[in-house]
C-alpha cells in the first residue's frame, strides 16, 4: 500500500526463498554456537522433533486430502472403472483420447475459454472506472466500497439461486421490465437461449466479481504518490490524462495479478452454472469442471472423470506458467 | 506460485483512506460521478434487494406485478422458513462444518508457519515450497477422487468431518503462505527475550507468539470461514438429507419449489443473512486478507 518495501516474495519459486524476509531469522541463532558436542547433538535432535511436531499435522492433511487424491485421478484416468471393485481394466491412455476427442469436453473447454476472455475483458476496464470513481473523495464512499465488494462474499449458489428467480423466462423482473419498455426477450429465456445462455452467466458472473476487482485495483491505488497527481495537475493535465498516464500504469502489477486469479477461477467455475442452467441448454453452458462432475457422479465414468480432471490440471498448470513467464515475469523480477 | 507473501497488519491494514491534501479538482464528486455511483449502487444491490423484498409478497403479486413493493406485506414466508426444521438443520450443520474447518485451518496452519518463519533449518524453503505448490491444487480438479477417498477409504461420507477436513486441507497453503511472512516480521528481540528468560521455542510459540499472531489468524480464520460457508461442489457430492448445509438447501428448496418465487426468495435471503452479517463485522479482515494474498 502506502510504501513499497512490501516483501512480495512472488511466486518464482527460488527467488521465494533467498527474499529479503527469509535471511531474518538466519542470524543470531544461538543453537549453533553452542557449547560442545553432546549437548548440540541433543539440541539438534530436539529440534528436530519440534519441527516434526509443528509441521507434521498440516502435512498429513495436505497429503492425505491433496496430494492423494490427484494422484489418485491420474492412476483412475488410465484404467476403465465405474467405482465398484478394484482398478482391473487398465486402458492406458485411452480415456485421455475419448475425453480429447469428445465434442462435449471440448465444448466445455472452449467455454471456459471464453469466461476467461469476456471476464477480464468487462471486469478489467469496469473495474478500473469503479475504482478511479471511488478512489476520489465523496460522499459515501465508504458504503460505496462495501456494497459493491458483497456480491462477492455471497455464496455462488445463493446468487445463482436469485439470479435465476429474476430471470425467469415471462414472468420473472427482468423479461416484465424488458417487456415494458418494449423489448423482447428471448422466448426460452436468457438462460434457456442456445446463443445467449453462456452471456447471460458471463454477464452474472461479472455481477458477482466486479468487487474483488474493485477492492484490489483499489488497494493498488493507494500506492500511488499524491505527489505525482499534484505535479500532474501543475503541469496541466486534465484527469483523464492522469488517469490514463500514470495511474493505469502504476496499477500494473495489480491488474496483472488480478487477471491471473480472475483466469485460474474461471477455469474452474462449477457452482453459478451448475445452479443457473446445469451446463444446459445442450451443453452450451457447460464447463469442464460441469463435464467432469457429470461424468464422475452421474454416469460412473471414473476413468474418464479422471483423465478429465488432469486435463484441466494440467491446462491450468500451463496457464500459470506461461502467464508467470510471460506477463509477470517483470513484476517478480522486481521491477514493477 | 504467484501469490505472493502478504505484509503484517502493522502496515498490511492502513487505513483506506488516502491522505490526500489539496489535489483540487481531482476531488469530489460532481452530479455525474454521483450518478454513475447512484447507478452501480442500485446494479450490485438490486437483486438482493428485489429477492429479500420478494420474501415478503405473494406469489400472486410477484406475478402480478413483478417490479412492485410488497402490498400488503406478507410475512407467511418467512416465517414458513424460520419454523421449517429442515432450515435449522442445514444452519447447524453449515455452522458445526464452518467452525471445525476454520479451528483446522489456523491452528495447524500456525503450527506450521511458526518452524517455516522462525526456525533455521536444512530443507526449509524446500518445505515451504510443498505448501506453495499446494496452491495449484484447486479442489474442483481433484473432487471425484476426493469423493472416492471419503466415502469408500475413509467412510466419512455424509458426516461433517468428511468436508471439513478436506476443506481444511485445499485452505491450508494460502494460510501457510499468508502466516509465514507475518511471524517472521514479529521481531526477533522478543525471541531472544524469551529465550534468556529460559523459555523454550515451544514456550516460545504458546505464550507469545501464538497471542502476536491474533491479528493475521483472524485473517486466515474468516477466510476459511466464508470459504467453508459458501462451499457447494464437495457437499453436492458428499453429503445427504439431513447433513446438507445451508447451500445446498438453497440450491435443493429452489429446485424442488421452483414455482413458490416468494418461498425461494424468504429461503434464500435468510440463508445469505449470516453470510452477510459476518461480512460487515469482518469486512477489513476480508478485505486485507485478500489484497494481502495479492500484493499490499
Amino acid at each position: 500500500m502506502a510504501d513499497d518495501s512490501t516483501v512480495s516474495t512472488t511466486a518464482a519459486p527460488p527467488a521465494t526463498s533467498s527474499g529479503p524476509a527469509a535471511g531474518a531469522t538466519r542470524t543470531g541463532r544461538p543453537a549453533a554456537g553452542q557449547s560442545a558436542g553432546g549437548r548440540t547433538a541433543h539440541s539438534n535432535l530436539r529440534k528436530r522433533l519440534e519441527i516434526a511436531f509443528f509441521v507434521t499435522p498440516a502435512l498429513a492433511l495436505l497429503f492425505l486430502f491433496v496430494a492423494w487424491p490427484v494422484v489418485t485421478a491420474v492412476q483412475m484416468s488410465m484404467f476403465r472403472w465405474n467405482g465398484i471393485g478394484p482398478l482391473v481394466d487398465f486402458v492406458g491412455l485411452q480415456n485421455y483420447v475419448r475425453v480429447l476427442s469428445n465434442d462435449v469436453f471440448i465444448g466445455s473447454l472452449v467455454n471456459n475459454l471464453i469466461i476467461i476472455a469476456s471476464s477480464i475483458a468487462i471486469q478489467l476496464p469496469l473495474g478500473l472506472a469503479i475504482a478511479l470513481l471511488l478512489n476520489r473523495k465523496m460522499w459515501g464512499q465508504g458504503l460505496m466500497r462495501t456494497v459493491i465488494f458483497m456480491p462477492y462474499v455471497l455464496a455462488e449458489v445463493v446468487a445463482g439461486v436469485i439470479w435465476f428467480q429474476l430471470l425467469q423466462p415471462q414472468y420473472g423482473v427482468i423479461d416484465t421490465v424488458l417487456q415494458s419498455v418494449g423489448i423482447d426477450p428471448p422466448p426460452q429465456g436468457w438462460l434457456g437461449d442456445m446463443d445467449l445462455a453462456l452471456w447471460t452467466v458471463v454477464v452474472i458472473l461479472t455481477w458477482k466479481y466486479i468487487g474483488l476487482a474493485v477492492i484490489l485495483f483499489l488497494a493498488g491505488l493507494q500506492g500511488v504518490p499524491d505527489e505525482l497527481y499534484e505535479a500532474a495537475q501543475l503541469d496541466g493535465a486534465s484527469w483523464w490524462q492522469v488517469q490514463r498516464k500514470i495511474t493505469i500504469p502504476l496499477l500494473g502489477p495489480t491488474i496483472r495479478t488480478w487477471a491471473f486469479l480472475s483466469m485460474i477461477g474461471s477455469l474452474q467455475l462449477f457452482d453459478m452454472v451448475w445452479i443457473l442452467t446445469r451446463g444446459g441448454p445442450a451443453n452450451a453452458t457447460s464447463t469442464m469442471a460441469i463435464f467432469l462432475v457429470n461424468e464422475g457422479t452421474n454416469r460412473a465414468n471414473f476413468g474418464i472423470a479422471g483423465a478429465a480432471s488432469v486435463i484441466l490440471f494440467v491446462i491450468a498448470l500451463t496457464m500459470a506458467v506461461l502467464y508467470q513467464r510471460l506477463v509477470m515475469r517483470r513484476d517478480t523480477k522486481g521491477g514493477s | 506460485m504467484m501469490v505472493s507473501t502478504t505484509r503484517p497488519p502493522e502496515t498490511g491494514s492502513l487505513p483506506v483512506k488516502r491522505r490526500r491534501g489539496s489535489a483540487g479538482k481531482f476531488q469530489g464528486g460532481s452530479p455525474a460521478v454521483y450518478a454513475v455511483a447512484f447507478v452501480v449502487l442500485v446494479a450490485t444491490l438490486g437483486p438482493v434487494v428485489y429477492g429479500a423484498l420478494g420474501g415478503f409478497r405473494s406469489n400472486f403479486q410477484l406475478a402480478d406485478a413483478p417490479a412492485a413493493l410488497p402490498n400488503p406485506w406478507i410475512f407467511s414466508n418467512y416465517v414458513g422458513v424460520l419454523t421449517d426444521d429442515a432450515f435449522w438443520r442445514f444452519t447447524l450443520n453449515s455452522v458445526v462444518i464452518a467452525v471445525v474447518t476454520t479451528a483446522i485451518v489456523v491452528v495447524f496452519g500456525v503450527m506450521a508457519a511458526y518452524p517455516l518463519a522462525r526456525y533455521t533449518f536444512k530443507g526449509r524453503e524446500w518445505l515451504f515450497m510443498v505448501f506453495v505448490a499446494g496452491l495449484l491444487f484447486p479442489a474442483t480438479v481433484a473432487v471425484i477422487p476426493l469423493f472416492i477417498l471419503i466415502t469408500q477409504n475413509l467412510g466419512l461420507g455424509n458426516t461433517w468431518w468428511g468436508i471439513a477436513l478436506p476443506q481444511a486441507a485445499f485452505a491450508l497453503p494460502i494460510t501457510v503462505v499468508i502466516l509465514r511472512p507475518f511471524l517472521m516480521a514479529l521481531p526477533k528481540e522478543l525471541e531472544e527475550a524469551s529465550q534468556l528468560d529460559g523459555t523454550s521455542r515451544v514456550g516460545f510459540f504458546w505464550r507469545i507468539l501464538l497471542p502476536l499472531s491474533g491479528p493475521g489468524m483472524v485473517t486466515v480464520g474468516v477466510l476459511a470461514f466464508v470459504g467453508s460457508w459458501n462451499a457447494y461442489l464437495l457437499p453436492l457430492l458428499l453429503l445427504r438429507g439431513d447433513m446438507r448445509t445451508l447451500p445446498l438447501g438453497v440450491a435443493d428448496f429452489s429446485s424442488e419449489h421452483s414455482s413458490d418465487t416468494a418461498g425461494v426468495f424468504a429461503f434464500t435471503t435468510l440463508a445469505m443473512i449470516p453470510a452477510l452479517v459476518f461480512f460487515l463485522a469482518m469486512q477489513k479482515r476480508i478485505v486485507n486478507g485478500l489484497q494481502g494474498a495479492v500484493k499490499g
